[in-house]
């Protein structure tokens, strides 16, 4: 799937020794890059001015300058595109459409020779996958920061130096950040470095697709943080941003529908591109039932994507048209069915909890199974369960509405297709600590954040069985016992798992050995503080405190003082990771090809792997995880024809 | 291995008696005062004893592998091929799903039984919320208006929600029960009060900046107190 098969059809082959047509100056400002995006995107967003200031002045609609509109056409729709045009994301298309003849930068751009690269629209998997995992990582950064910003303010009793509308502006923020710039898009990054490598394919299905997935992720970044500038202050209904809360609140809740467009945009385009690539790259010999559970986790994980990410979709255009064109869809006034929006949302959302969890499911067992020396135990139940949870994820919604006053009937389903869920996730807890029996445990930092993960998930599951039974959740629903829940699932476990991932392929990706004794000190660090901050809050939940509150009765003062101190250990952990990673990747031990004697794909490659992965294509003769079975091998690199297959 | 069979559960059987100790020493839960509590209570209990009984085999396992298989880094055998277990996978899916269902069954009757009207007429409250205070209306009482919640005991009542701007929610953490009032549509619970005392209303769904302090006071009296104070202006 290179781009030499192209080259016959439209575009003209670029010669063997090119040489760019203009001089670097030239190139700085008018060839694709950030100079050019520099330009590109004001330019875009006076013609999205000029358009809605044109329009308004010609029907005489006053005011003409109507800023919520102009923000929203000219800033979050022509901006943005303005800026993607400046980078170059558009270049090879553009080329391509017009006839003219493609120019190597656009679309050879493989490998990075210098951190500028990183910089530039890049088509290499490799590549993207860090640059999604820099820039997640940023956000978990500032998303981080926000919440000790709460915590600090949440110490106390009562206001003690934010105000209303910055509390739930940061508390909406934090989470939005967390989820739609954090969980969901590092998994897509570490994803995007090693399911192609897994698969034994060159690159992803289509690398340009794949580069502008990426570039869309940072626009819905700084969206969502800029709503902190908008008049009357940054969106605070929540990350789930209620109607008709929403629709009514002030103009900074605009910046939470268009930003999730960007986001949700980036993560249907890299699903599709997933999907492509695995089913239609894999190795010769890497049947369905060969294929890494990473592997298996990503593909369910993308099904989910392309299924549901259209209804948050809907949701947030809904919410926008009820307040720019009064229309209403979800406002009773005018007619309007307010719980709609629960139910659109949640359509998307419950199982978007699943696309922040599979993947996090597939890191573990490869971690797990590696580190333990043993085949994942009952390899085709563990798939099997990601396609149960696959479905089953779709038909539970409305266990977030137990107490909304949905139709009453709907309940009792509802709350047996949602404990039905436990019954997958069970089988693959158990099949993971029946991994580790009998096992050669090495205990290193991957491994420990993979057993970190799986008692830290399974206390999320089981609160979440709580929530799922409906007499419970009428008491627990919208207090810290949900705070609680959410973070044991997806701190506790899809950040875990993300940790894990990030250890287990560090030397892959960055060719260097990170610090082991560091590696442990964050995660003792981290495991701690993490239950201390977390796990009080169940009980405050349950007492009486509600969810999304600045102030809260005396009575909960001491428990609350103890949490936010805890969470600022919390953050401090976080200190030592990066620490870490930096002066690893800076100067660690150089990394061999396989460090951790794994048989997937991925490692029987150097570290970091070479600019297109793999010399020739290689021969999947086995199973990826046959340890201990003698002479076991999960493919061969040099052409295969007199090797055995061996029986899984 | 029969020893350490043994071990494992013994690791298990501490876990779980730390577990059932942070259970009971605690006070998880606000005491109950009323009837739609207590059962909310019993289906906790249900649901506490399973989840100490599944969260102390999962760790007792962890603990325990780490323990007794943990190798030095550099150890370069591999573990034995053993692929899985048919026996004890379809146990491990036949009991929790067993498990599941029966708090499923459990709630499901407390649920039906929490929101069945008795046989005598209950008491109706409507309740109205708006940006960021509570209103009571008492249409048995010539639709007697107050800022505060009062309510005879053992009489159940039937709360009639709804709101006039956003989502509120409804929740006497005593009373265990909890319901949005939506703008648009009415919804409803039941409560029977079984404790004289003084309460909190607390406004439970993210309504805007004063969401927070979205209380009101509720007061749980006599049959007698409460009719007098019902025809008092
Ligand atoms: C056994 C598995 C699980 C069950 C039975 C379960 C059940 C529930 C229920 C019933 C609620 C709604 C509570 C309420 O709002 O009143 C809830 C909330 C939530 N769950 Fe889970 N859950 C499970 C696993 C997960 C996982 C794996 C994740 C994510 C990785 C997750 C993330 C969330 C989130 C984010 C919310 C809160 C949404 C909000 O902001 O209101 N849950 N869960
Ligand atoms: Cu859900
Ligand atoms: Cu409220």
């Amino acid at each position: 799937m290179t781009t030499a098969q192209h080259d016959h059809v439209g575009p003209q082959p670029y010669p063997e020794h090119y040489e760019p047509p203009h001089g670097p100056r030239w190139r700085l400002f008018f060839g694709p890059g950030l100079g050019r995006a520099l330009w590109m995107t004001p330019l875009f967003f006076s013609l999205g001015m000029f358009l809605v200031v044109g329009l308004r002045w010609w029907w005489g609609w006053p005011p003409a300058f109507d800023w919520t509109v102009i923000v929203a056409i000219g800033g979050m729709v022509a901006a943005p595109v303005g800026f993607l045009t400046g980078i170059g994301a558009f270049d090879y298309w553009l080329h391509y459409i017009s006839g003219r003849p493609t120019r190597p930068e656009d679309h050879s751009g493989h490998g990075a020779t210098s951190w500028k690269d990183y910089f530039r629209v890049n088509t290499d998997h490799k590549v993207i996958g860090i640059q999604y995992l820099v820039t997640t990582f940023f956000f978990f950064t500032v998303g981080g920061f926000m919440a000790m910003l709460f915590r600090a303010e949440l110490a106390r009793p009562g206001l003690q130096f934010l105000d209303s509308q910055s509390f739930n502006g940061l508390v909406s923020v934090h989470a939005t950040l967390m989820i739609f710039l954090f969980i969901i898009p590092a998994f897509a990054g570490i994803a995007n470095f090693v399911v192609p490598l897994m698969l034994g394919a060159p690159d992803m299905a289509f690398p340009r697709l794949n580069a502008l997935s990426y570039w869309l992720l940072p626009i819905a970044g700084v969206m969502f943080l800029a709503s902190f500038v908008a008049p009357g202050g940054a969106f605070g209904a929540g990350w789930t941003g209620y109607a008709p809360l929403s629709v009514d609140g002030p103009v900074g809740n605009i910046f939470f529908n268009m930003g999730v467009q960007w986001a949700g945009a980036s993560s249907v385009m890299t699903a599709l591109n997933f999907l492509v690539t695995i089913i239609t790259m894999r190795a010769p010999g890497m049947t369905f039932w060969r294929m890494p559970l990473l592997v298996w986790a990503n593909f369910t994980t993308s099904l989910l994507v392309v299924i549901a990410t259209p209804f948050i979709a809907g949701s947030q255009f809904f919410v926008f048209f009820d307040r720019v064109l009064h229309t209403s869809f979800f406002t009773p006034d005018g007619g309007g069915y307010v719980l709609g929006y629960q139910h659109i949302f949640w359509f998307y959302s419950h199982p978007a909890v699943y696309i922040m969890m599979l993947p996090g499911f597939g890191i573990v067992s490869e971690v797990i199974s590696t580190m333990a020396r043993k085949p994942i135990f009952g390899y085709r139940l563990m798939a099997l369960s990601l396609i149960g949870i696959l479905v089953l994820g779709f038909s539970v919604w409305a266990h977030h509405m137990f107490v909304a006053g949905m139709a009453n009937w709907l309940r009792v389903p509802m709350m047996i297709t949602t404990l039905l869920i436990a019954v997958p996730t069970g089988i693959k807890i158990f099949s993971w600590i029946a991994t580790l029996w009998r096992g050669r445990i090495h205990l290193t930092t991957p491994m420990l954040f993979a057993l970190g993960f799986v008692t830290m998930f399974t206390i999320g599951g089981l609160s979440g069985i709580y929530l799922g039974a409906v007499p419970i959740d009428i008491h627990a629903s919208d207090t810290y016992f949900i705070v609680a829940h959410i973070h044991y699932v997806l701190f506790g476990g899809s950040v875990f798992t993300i940790f894990a991932g990030i250890y287990y392929w560090f030397p892959k990706m960055t060719g260097r050995m990170y610090d082991e004794r560091l590696g442990k000190a964050h995660f003792w660090l981290t495991f701690v503080s993490f239950n201390a901050t977390f796990f009080p809050m169940h009980y405050l939940g349950l007492r009486g405190m509600n969810r999304r509150v600045f102030d809260y009765p005396a009575a909960f003062g001491g428990l609350n003082f103890f949490i936010t101190i805890a969470s600022f250990v919390l953050g401090a952990s976080v200190v030592v990771f990066f620490y870490n990673m930096i002066m690893s990747w800076a100067r660690g031990p150089i990394a061999e090809g396989n460090p951790w004697r794994s048989h997937t794909l991925e490692w029987q490659v150097s570290s970091p792997p070479p600019i297109f992965n793999f010399d020739e294509i290689p021969q999947v003769v086995g199973g990826p995880y046959e340890y201990g079975v003698p002479g076991a091998r999960h493919a061969v690199l040099a052409p295969a024809r007199e090797v055995e297959e061996v029986p899984v | 291995m029969r020893r350490g069979i043994v071990q494992l559960v013994a690791l298990g059987v501490v876990i779980a008696v730390l577990l059932t100790l942070v259970a009971l020493l605690f006070k998880w839960l606000p005491s109950s005062a009323s009837v739609e509590f207590n059962r909310i209570q019993d289906v906790y209990w249900f649901a506490t004893a399973i989840a100490i009984g599944i969260f102390s085999l999962v760790s007792a396992v962890v603990i325990f592998s780490v323990w007794k298989w943990r190798v030095p880094l550099d150890d370069d055998a591999d573990g034995p091929p053993i692929h899985g277990h048919t026996g004890l996978e379809i146990v491990w899916t036949a009991v929790p799903a067993v498990l599941v269902i029966a708090i499923g069954i459990v709630s499901a009757v407390v649920l039906a039984k929490n929101g069945e009207a008795g046989s005598t007429p209950p008491l109706q409250v409507n309740v109205i919320g708006q940006q960021f205070t509570w209103k009571f209306v008492y249409p048995g009482y010539g639709n007697k208006t107050s800022g505060e919640l009062v309510l005879p005991i053992h009489r159940q009542t039937k709360f009639t929600m709804t709101s006039v701007d956003v989502i509120h929610s409804f929740w006497v953490p005593n009373f265990g029960q909890k319901m949005d009032a939506v703008p648009g549509i009415k919804t409803t619970i039941y409560v029977t009060p079984t404790r004289l005392g003084n309460y909190q209303v607390v406004c439970a769904e993210l309504c805007g900046l004063g969401h927070a302090t979205m209380r009101a006071k509720a007061r749980v009296v006599t049959q007698g107190q409460f009719v007098s104070w019902v025809k008092g202006k």
